[in-house]
């Protein structure tokens, strides 16, 4: 794990140290000021955060792609249960990075970013390999169109006519290590025959090889990006004017909460009712990804990240102008990501037809869409106080 | 700067472009939020929308089995493949020999379907000419572009260069077109606002018509009369660059299947013409592809996204453009205010709105001319665009292509474009001196 410079975090004011004030009855005008933070702090903290907490990110997948390595090296039962072992593990590290996106910073800049590489959804999975009903489906099985399985090959198959074709990423290593989710009550069960025996065999472990190769390289990118003292978006985001950054943070834990989490992740789940209508549909992981997903929003607003990064947070800044508000939005986050956690595995149960609204698990789904909703509007609200506008679907 | 003095006091810039519903943002994101006041529902109904607006499609049979059944034959994956945050396509780079979603090309012979009054299709390759395809099915063709310039000359001397496009389509899988085969060149519009526009009586907007040009300014104005497949009865033309649908729940349903090939209710067989074997021997991804109630919140998604404010009001440069465009005439067809009647998203109901669109069809001269009918639109009428949102493309969209085949590349070459009914409010533009042509365009990029 890279080590970070801790000059900028010399001056650690956390929240906690500023409820337990308000806490202790202290909430006078003496005691405000001693806990007003500098915007460029939190600005400072949140670069060395995102770093952080993607440089955890590649951590943790590396250990799988050294997984798949084993897994493919030597293919049985237990070498694919430990390469899955090992993707479930990089899940809980990616998910909370995805709080960085909505503001074209490196995951989604209109030009070079790499989202569309690394996490798009819903997979091709036909594209890819076989599926129920059509055995000879995907490049897998079409030695004749695609010779060699290479990284150039599935990159640009996933922007084949300037469009992410959606063959890469988390979710085709998912498919390749678990296959098709047919069971109604456990993730997919793709033998490690399909890396033996199977036909195709040999071309199916490339192409696991491969994607786990890029998604690596896609993280490293992410990483240099926002890695200290060099010239790269790190630099440029930290000459921004402090409220021009803050303005960009507090767009990505908005979109987050409600747009992106609340809506489209689990809304449309909950709406659609359609069972696979999940972002990690075969390893039914889903409920991992909706806890990293609200938990990144609660590490930007405490300033608190993986990897040991921690200082002044959105929450320092907002408490600064007002700490009821900042006192009502920790606790807001802290409830929706309780709830979050609270939802029970597999994600896909609550999603059938025929199950009630009354169910407790589907009341859960609920509750946690509620709580982000009411989150989104604090932020808001909250930036406002900051003088600072953000617009969030 | 003469203009400007006189009245500019009086002169009313009114910022909410979308009324009530107006947002005001600037940024990459302003064509891509809500309407504010919706209701819950409505606001879960807009989210669920945005996912199956934005989220590729994918070959059936998927895991994902609400997403499945892209194809056979599309030109895109997801409707946001062209509408790329909501905004604008772009047209293929003339070196590009590769698909490239943002414009497609329709296809018809000469005739009207007997019940609808509608364009015929190609024999063998339909409506649309379809580029792209799942594996193991051949796509219809390529579609490539060249361009030739035009040079012209403003009154002031100084000269400017517009593109002419020739569209080609190669690689026909399946046999030539037919011999009297009309082709039209489509580029994915902006789609915000499009609730409001619905919202608008029809009444209202056929009373603006003015087809024999009886009081003589020399724009005619003609409503197309298109059918609404959803009630089986002919009905006024809103949306579409020839005013061709008449509603933003067949907008949704044609584009799902003509462009992505998705069935619906409304268009519950998959898009493979007679002789497209493999087509039509493709596992589909069930019957209809996408749920009614789904495509019912895509619908609702395209309505209540909110149009962004007018920026730069109260400056000089913007005001003075304001009063040019209507002293141009600009303004005779790009109707500057619309009120809004009651429907039923609450939000949308009794707005002021200023889409600068009388949303008829208008013959733009020779120049234009796609020489295809489509319904009551003749081969060189199209219908007038709405402007709001014209001054963000290039922020949201990286490039800024304008008219229906994208050929201009600037505001003032979409201008300059403008013939027939409209020669005279070009003439005026061009021959204009530079600090009001500015002005002008200050005014179009505040929008």
């Amino acid at each position: 794990m890279p080590k970070f410079n801790s000059q900028v975090f010399v001056r650690v004011v956390s929240v906690v140290a500023a409820l337990m004030l308000l806490a202790a009855g202290c909430g006078n005008d003496d005691d405000s000021s001693s806990v007003e933070v500098s915007r460029q702090d939190a600005v400072a903290t949140y670069a060395a955060g995102v770093h952080s907490a993607y440089a955890s990110s590649l951590y943790s997948a590396e250990a799988m792609d050294a997984a798949i390595d084993a897994f493919l090296a030597s293919p049985s039962e237990e070498t694919l249960e430990a390469a899955r072992q090992a993707w479930l593990v990089a899940r809980v590290d990616y998910g909370p990075t995805e709080v960085f996106r909505f503001y074209g910073g490196p995951i989604d800049d209109e030009e070079t970013g790499t989202e569309g590489l690394i996490n798009a959804w819903p997979l091709d999975e036909a594209y890819i390999d076989y599926v129920e009903g059509n055995p000879d489906a995907g490049i897998v099985n079409d030695p004749s169109g695609h010779p060699e399985i290479t990284a150039d090959l599935i990159v640009a198959l996933n922007e084949v006519g300037g469009e992410a074709n959606v063959s890469t990423g988390w979710h085709a290593i998912e498919f390749l290590l678990w296959g098709q989710d047919l069971d109604e009550d456990g993730p997919g069960d793709r033998p490690a025959s399909d890396y033996t025996t199977a036909s195709n065999a040999d071309r199916r472990a490339q192409y696991l090889r491969v994607a786990s190769d890029q998604l690596i390289a896609h993280l490293q990118e992410l990483v240099d990006a926002w890695a200290p003292g060099r010239n790269n978006y790190r630099a440029s985001y930290e000459a921004l004017d402090a409220d021009e950054a803050l303005r960009l943070a507090f767009t990505g834990i908005g979109e987050m909460s409600r747009g992106e989490l609340a809506g489209e992740r689990m809304t449309v789940a909950y709406e659609a009712r359609s069972q696979e209508d999940e972002h990690s549909c075969f390893s039914d992981n889903t409920t991992v990804d909706i806890v990293g997903n609200a938990f990144g929003v609660e590490m930007v607003l405490l300033g608190s990240y993986p990897g040991g990064v921690s200082g002044p947070g959105l929450l320092d800044v907002i408490a600064s102008e007002d700490a009821a508000l900042a006192h009502q939005l920790r606790s807001e986050v802290s409830t929706s990501v309780n709830a979050a956690r609270l939802i029970p595995a597999p994600f896909d149960q609550h999603l059938r037809d025929g199950v009630s609204d009354s169910d407790p698990g589907r009341a859960q789904v609920l509750r946690t869409i509620e709580a982000l909703e009411t989150q989104t509007d604090t932020i808001v609200a909250a930036a406002e106080k900051l003088g600072i506008t953000i617009n969030v679907s | 700067m003469i203009v400007a003095t006189c009245g500019s006091d009086e002169f009313t810039l009114d910022p909410n472009l979308g009324g009530e519903t107006t947002r005001f943002d600037a940024t990459r994101n302003s064509f891509s939020l809500p309407a504010p006041d919706l209701t819950t529902a409505e606001r879960r109904a807009f989210e669920v929308g945005d996912s199956f607006f934005t989220q590729n499609w994918v070959t059936a049979p998927a895991s994902t089995e609400a997403r499945d059944g892209l194809g056979p034959t599309f030109n895109a994956q997801a409707c946001s493949s062209c509408h790329v945050l909501d905004g604008r396509g772009a047209p293929p780079l003339p070196s590009h020999e590769e698909a490239h979603p943002g414009l497609l090309i329709r296809l018809s012979i000469p005739g009207a379907d007997a019940v609808t009054g509608g364009p015929l299709p190609d024999p063998h390759y339909g409506g649309q000419l379809q580029d792209r395809s799942i594996l193991g099915v051949p796509a219809e063709g390529t579609l490539r572009v060249s361009y030739e310039i035009v040079a012209g000359t403003y009154g002031d001397g100084t000269t400017y260069e517009l593109r002419m496009p020739t569209f080609e389509i190669a690689d026909l899988a399946f046999g030539p077109l037919a011999d009297d085969i009309r082709t039209s060149p489509r580029l994915a519009p902006q789609v915000i606002g499009m609730g409001l526009l619905e919202a608008i009586p029809a009444d209202k907007i056929m009373a603006a018509a003015d087809p024999d040009d009886s009081d003589g300014d020399g724009i005619s104005g003609r409503a197309n009369i298109v059918w609404d497949a959803r009630l089986g009865v002919p009905a006024l033309g809103r949306f579409g660059w020839k005013a061709n649908v008449a509603t933003v729940e067949q907008q949704a349903a044609g584009a799902f299947h003509g462009d992505i090939g998705i069935t619906s209710s409304l268009h519950p067989a998959e898009n493979c013409p007679v002789g497209q074997t493999a087509c039509a021997e493709a596992i589909n991804g069930g019957s209809p592809e996408i749920a009614e109630n789904r495509l019912g919140m895509v619908t609702i998604y395209m309505r209540t996204l909110a149009v962004p404010a007018l920026r730069g009001a109260e400056t000089e440069e913007v005001r003075t453009g304001a009063q040019l465009f209507e002293e141009f005439g600009c303004a005779s067809c790009h109707t500057v205010t619309h009120v809004t009647g009651q429907t039923d998203i609450a939000a949308l109901s009794e707005q002021t709105i200023h889409p600068y669109t009388d949303l008829l069809l208008h013959d733009m001269g020779e120049g234009l001319a796609d020489g295809r009918e489509d319904f009551a639109a003749s081969g060189q009428e199209w219908r007038t665009p709405p402007l709001w949102g014209i001054g963000l493309i290039d922020e949201i969209n990286g490039e800024r292509f304008l008219l229906h085949d994208g050929r201009a590349r600037t505001l003032e070459e979409a201008i300059l474009w403008h013939g027939g009914e409209a020669e005279a409010s070009k003439e005026e533009f061009r021959l204009a001196d530079a600090e009001q042509r500015a002005a002008l365009i200050a005014f179009l990029e505040a929008l």
